[in-house]
């Protein structure tokens, strides 16, 4: 291993532009998230603050940030204020493994656009995607709340049965690539998406990263109608901007994730490749909004029947009808 | 297969939603967009005078007692004439509900509603209107409507005089 | 310049993490707040986990975090709050006789560290990193069989936890 400064520089600098576009874009997507649920209710959403309404996101930080800081009485001090942090956090860092353009040539030293290519990279995603739950469960149990308790436990419920079947919907792309190494699978999609081979896998990946990021239709551990705010019905001001950030964060990594492991990363026809991926994370983000503005919130019995029952299973064939085809093929 | 009748539900569902994205919004832009509300909208009160322009308000005390919030108050006093009014008439709008009761109740078609819905103070204290800012110089949606020539007593116009009134009977003039 | 300085780095990282790893499963087993345990567990597991990343076995290190922290704490979380344990704080230390076992075995776990490292003059230095290739051969080539004996295990445990949980109809 070479330590040259110059490398570091760039491993800074890729570590910073990556925080940078994360935020910013997280920021952004809940300001686009309330303007295409308004577009399909007939409404016009947010267009007040700045031109079309652009500088929304400023606004709500600076709301969050002037407000009251609140911690309930009998609520357990410390967990309290880290259970935010806890969500946020494995969020951001999963995105350290995402290529997300084609090594570039600066200075003479070949740049990969990813912040580290690790060698295990997918089984860090699923590491800190597992890590995630703590917030949920810690937060909502430590804010001494009937409502943020059963938030918590449902979250954790649901965490924990699609994160498997998120898992092994994944095992395919691994099958298929040879490789956990991000990169790899990446190049490996350079003539044929993942997604024409593993069509199946691609929709349970689908749907466990929907109930993942706890969006509409699996919201049920945050679900309005009958437990107030779920897990963070406690948290004000930032502390609730870390939680409600940190799943629009999980939202665009785990659109990036899509699209590195089926839709073929970066690979892309005539545009340079930061562009396509974008545009592919980008459709993510747009397919969870609509689906929100679309469907209703599953039962809890629904959702754990659907998970166990339905989408596990169908992801362990899938994993058998693969190791067949690849043996057969050879 | 019920799958994929499901399933055809749900695609179903998400190109209605799609085409909702491309319509045209609803959303009317308040303060710079602004609808007439009907005539018969039901937002900031007021008391009207009679054609002849006097004030409608008998003091009957009718409206305060329907009004299900309590918001209107009075004082009644009397004129030399025998025509009563109010000496003050109070509405607390910060109270008020506008159900319009208080001008369903009234005999007088004093109390009536005005589609201004735009009361907002900065102070709640100066949503409570005096009569000096409900009393209008006008009819209101009556135009016509004169209680006093109906009421049948001597206040407008001699006894006996009025509209559908006939000239009062001397009950002494019965005695035989 | 650079590659002088960064073993040193590397030892230092590993003492700060050791450090963490240890005084952390400490806390963890005085701890008298079960959620509290589990979190200072949580955090030893991870700086296990970048040990053994520096030691690099990134593979083991995922899956210690993937299988301890990520499923076997978060099961201990969830149970801990489906049963409301009531105020676990009052719960008295443990007496002497009951620290009599767990001290013997922690004193033979820690002779046989002391002896060990006695026979070695420096630690030994990481081998090369273990590729999840390396891993997968050793793992289903040369221990195949001990691999499918686990896995029939785990099996009985799933048929036992169904068996358990049917659904008793009369
Ligand atoms: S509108 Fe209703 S609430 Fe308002 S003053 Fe009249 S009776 Fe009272
Ligand atoms: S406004 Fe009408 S109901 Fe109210 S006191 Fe006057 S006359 Fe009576």
């Amino acid at each position: 291993m070479i330590y040259d400064p110059i490398d570091i520089a760039l491993l800074l600098g890729k570590i910073a532009l990556v925080f940078f576009v994360i935020l910013t874009l997280a920021a952004y997507l809940v300001f686009a998230e309330r303007k295409v649920l308004a577009w399909i209710q007939d409404r016009k959403g947010p267009n007040r603050v700045g031109p079309f309404g652009l500088l929304q996101p400023l606004a709500d930080l600076i709301k969050l940030l002037t407000k009251e800081d609140f911690r309930p009485i009998g609520a357990d001090k410390w967990l309290f204020y880290l259970a935010p942090a806890m969500a946020a956090i494995p969020a951001i860092m999963i995105f350290a493994i995402v290529p997300f353009g084609a090594p570039l040539t600066l200075f003479g030293h070949t740049v990969q656009l990813q912040v580290s290519d690790l060698n295990v990279g997918l089984l860090l995603f699923m590491a800190l995607s597992s890590v995630a739950v703590y917030g949920v469960a810690l937060g909502g149990w430590a804010s001494n709340s009937k409502y943020a308790l059963l938030g918590s436990i449902r979250g954790l419920a649901q965490l924990i049965s699609y994160e498997l079947s998120m898992g092994l919907s994944l095992v395919p792309v691994v099958m298929l690539a040879r490789s956990f190494r991000l990169s790899d699978i990446v190049n490996a999609q350079a003539g044929c998406w993942f997604i024409v081979y593993q069509p199946l896998a691609f929709m349970i990946f689908l749907i466990s990263i929907a109930a993942e990021c706890k969006r509409i239709p699996f919201d049920l551990p945050e679900a309005e109608g009958e437990l107030v705010a779920g897990f963070h019905t406690e948290y004000s001001g930032m502390r609730f901007g870390l939680f409600f950030v940190g799943e629009y964060i999980n939202i665009i990594v785990l659109g990036g994730l899509a699209t590195t492991f089926f839709l073929g990363g970066w690979h892309g026809p005539f545009l340079p490749p930061a562009v396509w991926f974008s545009a592919k994370v980008l459709a993510f983000a747009f397919l969870f909004i609509w689906v929100r503005g679309t469907l209703p919130r599953l039962r809890y019995d629904q959702l754990m029947h659907f998970g166990w029952k339905i989408l596990t299973p169908l992801a362990l064939v899938n994993i058998l009808v693969t190791g067949w085809w690849l043996v057969l093929r050879g | 297969m019920k799958i994929l009748s499901d399933i055809a539900a749900l695609v179903t569902g998400m190109w209605i939603t799609w085409k909702h994205i491309f319509r045209r919004p609803v959303t009317i832009q308040y303060p710079e967009e602004k609808r007439t509300p009907y005539p018969r909208y039901r937002a900031r009160i007021v008391l009207t005078r009679d054609p002849d322009g006097g004030e409608r308000c008998v003091a009957c005390q009718l409206c305060s007692g329907a009004c299900p919030v309590d918001c209107i108050t009075m004082q009644s006093a009397e004129d030399k004439d025998g025509r009563r009014y109010a000496e003050w008439f109070r509405i607390n709008f910060s109270r008020c509900i506008f159900c319009g009761f208080c001008a369903e109740a009234c005999p007088t078609l004093a109390i009536q509603m005005t589609p201004d819905f735009e009361i907002c103070k900065r102070d709640i204290m100066d949503l409570v209107y005096e009569k000096e800012d409900l009393l209008i110089d006008g009819c209101g949606k009556s135009p016509d409507y004169n209680y006093y020539r109906h009421a049948g007593i001597g206040v407008t116009q001699p006894r006996g005089s009025g509209a559908e009134e006939k000239p009062p009977v001397d009950v002494r003039g019965l005695l035989p | 310049m650079y590659g002088d300085c960064y073993p040193d780095m590397e030892t230092y990282l590993f003492y700060i993490l050791a450090a963490v790893a240890v005084i952390g499963t400490i806390l963890a087993i005085t701890e008298k707040h079960p959620v509290h345990a589990i979190v200072y567990l949580v955090s030893s597991f991870f700086s296990l986990a970048t040990i053994f990343f520096l030691l690099a076995a990134p593979l083991i290190a995922m899956f210690e975090v993937i299988i301890y922290a990520g499923a076997v704490m978060v099961l201990f979380m969830f149970v801990i709050m489906m049963l409301d344990l009531g105020r676990t704080d009052e719960a008295g230390r443990p007496v002497l006789k009951q620290w009599l076992l767990p001290i013997l075995l922690g004193g033979i776990i820690l002779a046989s560290i002391g002896v060990i490292a006695a026979g070695y003059a420096s630690a030994p230095s990481a081998p090369g990193a273990i590729t999840v290739r390396d891993f997968a051969l050793t793992l289903f080539r040369k221990y195949g069989v001990a691999v499918e004996i686990i896995s029939m295990q785990l099996l009985f445990a799933v048929v036992g936890a169904l068996y358990l949980g049917r659904r008793r109809t009369p």
